[in-house]
């Protein structure tokens, strides 16, 4: 029954200001203490339903380690080695120019439902002045073979909106490599958000 | 496989605001048009960061100490405690908050309201949760602020809250606000839930009790996060 239940608290919007309690520089290199693993890059632009970047906008994203283990006591894989050296945590605001850049490791795949397996994945949050409640998707890898049998990303039909989830290797730069993504918040290229 | 977990439940209908709210001009450029995806909890949604071990760095509990003198304002404590909907306290989880000033001007360069910075007063703090999931926090109460979503509007006075609680879907980004404030009735951030009691959770409590005579008034705020489901199946 719902009778006992509390109801949980209600989102308010980050607002403009948030820099004041969130900021935190350091939180964008997630790969900063040498975890095991290849060292990433990813970098992108948010943009709204006008096309015009969002300077005010913040990402917490969230991953597994090299080997696909998440450093929380729920992810019980004892076949999977911890990384003392990676938290898998980390937060980014965007520039005057919507701009930003995480620096990582890549994941590794982690268990879905069931016996399936997730292709290696960032979980992202996105809140922004505007959003009263923060959006979440995710940041999946174009040169990934585990993608094609990925759960969500299999379960949606549509190509262009998959490949909003989809990072793709710049091959221009050099090391370490840069995975280009970008996050249109509305209109043409909406970037496919979760409902979790 | 290792894989048998318990998935957060989902909120009630209307016990939290929507992407689009017309009031709120923002999100009619910052909403998605499209519903998102709905999808069933994995290891991905259910694990999160944990702060137990302080690496975010050592709390910063009294806001009016951060400076040579003392802040202008009215000294308050904030108490509470960060529960899930079932009432457990959520332990060792990290509370980030920041706040404007007594004349309602926030230390953030984008900030232009014609209202004095004050030199004691920074306005941001952290704690990491005790065992009872309880938190305090000495500060001077926030004054109202202009903003421009519609002529002559009018932030009621309010501290940012973020928590994260066990799981990457159970994080909480919110506004404290007082009891009693004219503004509430025009705000839409406050208004875009459309359950009364759930928005009604934004609202502190005066407490007496925890007042301290001659030095600061009390004001308790408790933050409520995603509770599990019962069973591993999520009912549909
Ligand atoms: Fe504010």
């Amino acid at each position: 029954m719902m009778a006992d239940k509390l109801i949980p608290t209600p989102s308010q919007t980050v607002g403009p200001f948030f820099h004041l309690g969130l900021a935190r520089a350091e939180w964008s290199d997630l790969a900063a203490d040498n975890p095991q693993g290849q060292r990433i890059a990813i970098e992108g632009r948010i943009t709204d339903g006008d096309g015009a970047p969002v300077p005010d906008a913040m990402l917490e994203v969230w991953q597994a380690n090299a080997a696909g283990r998440y450093n929380h006591p729920d992810d019980d894989q004892a076949d999977k080695p911890l990384d003392p050296h990676f938290r898998g945590f980390g937060r980014v605001a965007t520039d005057a120019n919507g701009r930003f850049r995480l620096t990582t490791i890549k994941p590794g795949p982690v268990p879905g439902r069931g016996n399936a397996l997730q292709a290696p994945h960032i979980n992202v949050a996105l809140f922004a002045r505007g959003l009263l409640i923060h959006l979440y998707t995710r940041i999946y890898f174009a040169d990934e073979p585990a993608n094609a049998g990925d759960p969500l990303l299999s379960s949606i039909e549509d190509g262009a909106v998959r490949d909003t989830l989809v990072a793709r290797r710049d091959p221009a730069a050099g090391s370490p490599p840069i995975y280009r993504w970008n996050i249109v918040m509305q209109g043409d290229g909406e970037t496919a958000f979760l409902d979790i | 496989m290792p894989n048998e977990f318990l998935p957060f439940a989902r909120p009630r209908a209307g016990t939290q605001p929507p992407y689009l709210y017309r009031d709120y001009q923002s999100t009619q450029q910052r909403a998605p048009k499209r519903a998102p995806i709905r999808f069933e909890h994995t290891l991905s949604e259910i694990t999160g960061p944990s702060f137990v071990a302080h690496w975010a760095g050592p709390d910063a509990t009294d806001l009016t100490r951060q400076h040579k003198g003392e802040p202008l304002g009215e000294r308050i404590i904030v108490e509470g405690r960060v529960l899930d909907e079932d009432g457990r306290p959520i332990a060792g989880t990290l509370l980030e908050l920041w706040q404007c000033n007594a004349a309602g001007r926030y230390h953030h360069p984008v900030d232009q309201h014609d209202a004095p910075l004050d030199p004691n007063f920074t306005g941001a703090g952290q704690v990491v949760t005790g065992p009872d999931g309880s938190y305090r926090f000495l500060t001077i109460k926030p004054g109202a602020y202009p903003w421009r979503n519609t002529p002559n509007a009018w932030r009621p006075a309010h501290i940012h809250f973020g928590v994260f609680g066990p799981g990457f879907v159970t994080r909480l980004v919110t506004q404290m606000y007082f009891p009693g404030d004219p503004l509430l009735a025009y705000d839409p951030i406050y208004q875009s839930t459309a359950d009364r009691e759930a928005r009604e959770r934004l609202i502190c409590q005066y407490d007496p009790d925890l007042s301290e005579a001659e030095w600061a008034l009390g004001y308790r705020f408790d933050l409520v996060l995603r509770g599990r489901l019962a069973t591993p199946a999520d009912p549909v």
